[in-house]
């Protein structure tokens, strides 16, 4: 099927849809992948003048206050479990790269269940960040880490959810027609959770897979949508995304997690958007155990992530792009992450 | 960060399985998907399988792409 997907008579056929649109529309993609998706692929210059498409807020580790990152420099001596994408991002003392030069123990995990075997050994702090992707396997290595009665594990809430992002966007009324929907996101959550795009704010969505023909197909699918005046949910993503989603996962999140109010990088606290843990795990919280602060830090000086991760600024558009601030020497996480708007148009998009 | 790779499934102990990515084994959790069989192609994300592709639903993308390259 991947040949299929990458076949180039059909990126022709869909790119020469899209080249003839009734007027000119704006595309919201959603998450970070699929950023990088359209960069690796090169699809933004196969695509017509008429039809923008504009990074969002779905980059889990670029929306994830600077307070957080503060959060977990304040811990004692314990092992702290990142994924690798973190490692960069610059807090207010310097990145976990630099906390682990000053000989904190920072390690890197490929997935949560990790942590567990780390914490058999030493007082451990998952940092747990991410989206409904992630979430359901931190949910799991939660639940088994308290009924193991694992005393030296403890988790540093960060995951978010999607659908309350999107809401608060879409509240500012901004310039977008329609969005790309996360595809993997969506494995989880189910492409109906989305009908509230068309319902409450007359928008249109498509759930697209990752390959450049998901991506285009999806396109034409929104465009279609949007230019007949019909806004609704499709999914075009079918041989993972089923309308409900997977119902374990779901109800293991909701299980493990409470909906709490949350910050997001660029979009301030959003109500119910992020998730803390339950009571009957919050013996597990790592910012209860150790007394850490998460109160709002100030934004580097003179970074703009935030109008990036809405869709008010292309990434080239702000004055530190490629001058003060570049993949190797990131002022904000759009640049740090390699999902992150910034790092995907600094590497593919360039002039 | 929500990368997910498609791996098949090759053995399953209760809630632990292996798949094999290019010759070499991982093992990943089934915790997700209990409906997992040996032999199934899976969506797999940080050590967590999250779907089970059927063969029906790979069906409905060929349906899909009919629709919208013929359309």
């Amino acid at each position: 099927m991947s040949n299929q997907l990458r076949d180039s008579a059909a990126v022709k056929t869909l790119t020469n849809k899209l080249a003839r649109l009734e007027r000119p529309i704006r595309i919201m993609e959603v998450c970070g992948t699929h950023t990088m998706s359209i960069g690796r692929w090169g699809l933004r210059k196969l695509l017509p003048p008429s039809l923008q498409l504009i990074s969002g807020p779905g980059c889990p580790v670029c929306v994830t206050p600077v307070s957080y990152f503060d959060a977990l420099w304040q811990l004692p001596d314990v092992t702290i479990a990142v994924f690798g994408d973190l490692l960069r991002v610059p807090g207010s003392h310097g990145t976990l790269e630099n906390a682990r030069a000053r000989g904190m123990d920072v390690q890197v995990v490929h997935g949560p269940e990790q942590a567990l075997k780390l914490a058999r050994k030493r007082a451990t702090v998952l940092a747990a960040v991410g989206f409904e992707t992630t979430t359901p396997g931190i949910a799991d290595t939660i639940r088994r880490a308290a009924e193991e009665k694992l005393d030296g594990f403890h988790v540093l809430c960060g995951c978010k959810l999607v659908e309350p992002a999107l809401c608060a966007l879409l509240d500012g009324k901004p310039d977008i027609d329609g969005f790309l929907l996360p595809g993997h996101v969506s494995a989880i959550t189910g492409s109906n959770a989305f009908d509230f795009l068309p319902r409450d704010y007359a928008a249109s969505g498509v759930v697209a897979g990752f390959e450049p023909v998901d991506i285009l197909a999806a396109l034409v699918l929104l465009a279609r949508m949007i230019c007949a005046g019909e806004p609704g949910v499709r999914n075009a993503y079918p041989r993972i995304v089923t309308p409900q989603g997977n119902q374990h996962a779901q109800k293991l999140i909701r299980d493990v997690f409470v909906p709490i109010d949350t910050e997001w990088r660029g979009l301030g606290i959003i109500p119910a958007s992020g998730l803390g843990l339950a009571p009957r795990y919050a013996h597990l919280d790592a910012a209860r155990h150790y007394g850490l602060s998460l109160d709002p830090v100030p934004e580097p000086p003179g970074c703009r992530c935030g109008d990036v991760l809405q869709g008010r600024m292309l990434p080239h558009e702000c004055p530190l792009f490629a001058q003060g601030c570049t993949p190797s020497s990131p002022v904000g996480p759009c640049m740090v992450s390699s999902e992150g708007s910034c790092a995907a148009w600094y590497r593919y998009e360039r002039a | 960060m929500c990368v997910a790779i498609p791996a098949q499934l090759t053995t399953r102990d209760g809630n632990r399985g292996t798949i094999d990515l290019s010759g070499s084994e991982l093992e990943i959790s089934l915790a997700l998907v209990p409906e997992a069989q040996t032999g199934d192609w899976l969506l797999v994300h940080t050590g967590y399988a999250l779907a089970v592709v059927t063969e029906a639903e790979a069906a409905e993308t060929r349906a899909l792409l009919n629709e919208v390259l013929g359309g």
